[in-house]
C-alpha cells in the first residue's frame, strides 16, 4: 500500500545519490516540483533516464545532479535546444555528462520489457542508422520462429521512478488521464516509486481514457497541487507555452541559470 | 521576390499539399505540424494526424507548441500509451507517411537530428536526437522531408545517421529490412525533390516561384540532379495563405 508523504519526505527517502531516476511525463504530467525537490535535496550523481528529457532534466543537469542521461530527445519541445545539457556534453558544464542514446520505440520497450519482469524487448527498430555504434545495448536477435534479425534492447529498472497525476484517493490508488504517456510502464519497471498529485480525494470519479495505478503497486504517493508547471495536468492545468520560451533565455547563460534556480528553486519552499 | 508571401508559408503550403485526404500521417512538431494542419484544415479535412505522444486523429484549430499539448488530447480520436503508438501503430505499417524535419539531409535522404561537427562524444553542436524519427523512417509507407535548403543543412555526408533515408543508394533499404517507402519527397523553401525512382537519388523535381536552379545548386552540398521535366510550382492560393497565418496567429 502507498504510504502518503510529504514531497520532501518522500524524496528524502526514495531517491538516493547514485542512483538511476525515471521523472517520467510526455509533455503531459510532467513531475517538475518533484524535480526541483531532488536538487533542493542537492542530489548527486544520479543516471537519470527519460524518453524525452526536457527543461526539468536540464534544471537537474545545469544543477549538477546527474553524471548519466539515458534518453531518446533532449530538447525544449518546440522550442529548440537545451543549453544546459549542451553545455554539460560539449562544455563538461558543471560536470561531464555521460550519454546513451535511443529511439522513442527502443526507450519505450525498454520500459515495457521492465515492467513485464522480462530482461530485454524486441522491436522492427535502430536498423542502418548510427546509434548502435555507441552504445552496447542496442544488439540483434534471430527470430526463432522466422529467423528474421531483430533488434534486442534490455529492460530499462530505474531504483525509482517519479510521475505526477491529477489524483490519488486515501488508499495511495493513483488516477491519471489525456496523455498518459510511458507514466505506467516506468513506474511498473522501478523498483521504487513516487508519484505526486494535484488533489487527493475521497473516491474518484470515473473517466474515459482514465488510467488507475493500485496503491498496492506504488511505493509513495504525495500531494503536490501544480507540480506539474510550466508542464501541465489536464483538467487542472493548462501547458505555460510560454515559460518553455523563456527558458530559452534563461538557460542560454550559465549566470543566468544559476541565479533562476537560487531564486525558484533552491530558496523556494517544498509544498508540505 | 515580389511577392506577397515569404519562402518559409511557400515551403509550408507545398508541404500541406503533398498530403493526400484520407491518408493516415505521423506528424513531427514544428514545419511539419504546421503543414500538416494546414492540409486538414483545407484540401484534405480527413487527413488523419498521428502524434507520439499517443494522440491518434487529433483535430486541433490552432497549432499546438508540443507534441503532447492539451489541445491534441482533447481532440483525439483515441489517446493510447507511448509504446502502443510506436508497437501497435507506427510498426506494423499501419500508417501512411511520416512527416518529419532535418538538421543535416544528403542525396539519399538519410537524415541528421543528433550531432554536427567534431565527433559524436565530442560534438561541436548537440541536437536533440532521434525521437521517433528512426523508427518512423523505417515504417511508415513513404516519408515527406520539410527542411530549409542550404549548404548547412543539404550536405555530401550526414555528421550522424539518425533515420535512414536510402542508405547508399539503391537496394539497401530491402537489405537493412526496412519496410516502409522511404523518403519519397523532400520539399524546401526553394522547391520540392523527390527520390528518382531507379537511383534512389534526390531530384529536384520542382522549383517555387521566382526561384531559378542555379539558386537551389548553390544551397546543396553535392551536384544536384535536376529533372528533365522541371516545373514551376503554383504560389500560395490567397485561402491557403489566409489558412495558414490564421492557424500561426491562434
Amino acid at each position: 500500500m502507498a504510504k502518503l508523504v510529504s514531497l520532501a519526505d518522500g524524496v528524502a527517502e526514495l531517491v538516493r545519490d547514485g542512483d538511476t531516476v525515471a521523472l517520467e511525463g510526455f509533455t503531459h504530467l510532467i513531475p517538475f516540483a518533484a524535480g526541483h525537490e531532488i536538487i533542493r535535496q542537492g542530489r548527486r550523481d544520479l543516471t537519470l533516464v527519460r524518453m524525452t528529457p526536457d527543461v526539468i532534466y536540464d534544471q537537474l543537469i545545469g544543477a549538477g545532479c546527474a553524471r548519466r542521461l539515458v534518453f531518446s530527445w533532449g530538447g525544449n519541445p518546440g522550442v529548440g535546444s537545451l543549453h544546459r545539457f549542451r553545455d554539460a556534453v560539449q562544455n563538461s558544464w558543471p560536470a561531464p555528462l555521460e550519454l546513451e542514446e535511443h529511439s522513442h520505440a527502443g526507450m519505450a520497450n525498454r520500459y515495457v520489457a521492465g515492467a513485464s519482469g522480462l530482461p530485454f524487448a524486441v522491436l522492427r527498430g535502430y536498423t542502418g542508422t548510427d546509434l548502435p555504434r555507441h552504445t552496447t545495448n542496442i544488439r540483434t536477435i534471430d527470430c526463432p520462429f522466422t529467423g528474421e534479425t531483430l533488434t534486442a534492447v534490455p529492460a530499462l529498472r530505474p531504483d525509482v521512478t517519479v510521475v505526477h497525476a491529477q489524483r490519488a484517493d486515501r488508499a495511495g490508488n493513483v488516477q491519471m488521464w489525456g496523455i498518459t504517456g510511458v507514466q505506467k510502464e516506468a513506474l511498473l519497471a522501478a523498483r521504487r516509486s513516487l508519484v505526486t498529485v494535484e488533489e487527493i480525494v475521497d473516491e474518484f470519479e470515473p473517466l474515459p481514457g482514465q488510467v488507475v495505478l493500485p496503491g498496492w503497486a506504488i511505493t509513495a504517493v504525495a500531494h503536490a497541487p501544480g507540480g506539474a508547471h510550466p508542464s501541465y495536468a489536464q483538467g487542472y492545468s493548462v501547458r505555460d507555452n510560454d515559460f518553455y520560451q523563456a527558458w530559452d533565455e534563461i538557460s542560454r547563460d550559465r549566470d543566468t541559470f544559476r541565479d533562476w534556480i537560487t531564486q525558484h528553486v533552491l530558496t523556494a519552499e517544498a509544498q508540505a | 521576390m515580389s511577392a506577397n508571401y515569404t519562402a518559409d508559408e511557400m515551403m509550408t503550403v507545398a508541404a500541406a499539399r503533398q498530403l493526400r485526404d484520407g491518408t493516415a500521417c505521423f506528424v513531427g512538431i514544428g514545419l511539419p505540424s504546421t503543414a500538416a494542419n494546414l492540409a486538414r484544415a483545407t484540401h484534405a479535412p480527413g487527413l488523419v494526424l498521428i502524434y507520439e505522444s499517443g494522440c491518434l486523429g487529433a483535430k486541433p484549430d490552432r497549432l499546438p507548441l508540443s507534441i503532447g499539448d492539451g489541445i491534441l488530447a482533447d481532440t483525439a480520436d483515441s489517446v493510447v500509451s507511448v509504446p502502443e503508438v510506436f508497437n501497435y501503430w507506427l510498426q506494423p505499417g499501419r500508417i501512411d507517411v511520416g512527416f518529419l524535419g532535418a538538421a543535416q539531409l544528403d542525396r539519399y535522404g538519410n537524415i541528421n537530428t543528433t550531432v554536427i561537427g567534431g565527433d559524436y562524444t565530442d560534438p561541436k553542436v548537440r541536437l536533440p536526437g532521434a525521437g521517433g524519427a528512426p523508427e518512423i523512417a523505417a515504417s511508415c509507407g513513404e516519408v515527406v522531408v520539410i527542411v530549409r535548403q542550404s549548404l548547412r543543412t543539404f550536405t555530401e555526408r550526414v555528421d550522424f545517421v539518425t533515420s535512414v533515408g536510402f542508405g547508399a543508394g539503391p537496394g539497401d533499404r530491402a537489405r537493412l529490412g526496412l519496410r516502409g517507402g522511404g523518403p519519397r519527397t523532400v520539399i524546401t523553401d526553394l522547391g520540392v525533390l523527390e527520390a528518382d525512382p531507379v537511383t534512389c537519388e534526390l531530384t529536384l523535381t520542382r522549383l517555387h516561384p521566382g526561384v531559378t536552379v542555379e539558386r537551389a545548386r548553390e544551397a546543396t552540398g553535392w551536384p544536384l540532379a535536376v529533372a528533365d521535366d522541371l516545373a514551376t510550382g503554383e504560389p500560395p492560393t490567397p485561402d491557403e495563405l489566409a489558412v495558414l497565418r490564421a492557424l500561426m496567429a491562434a
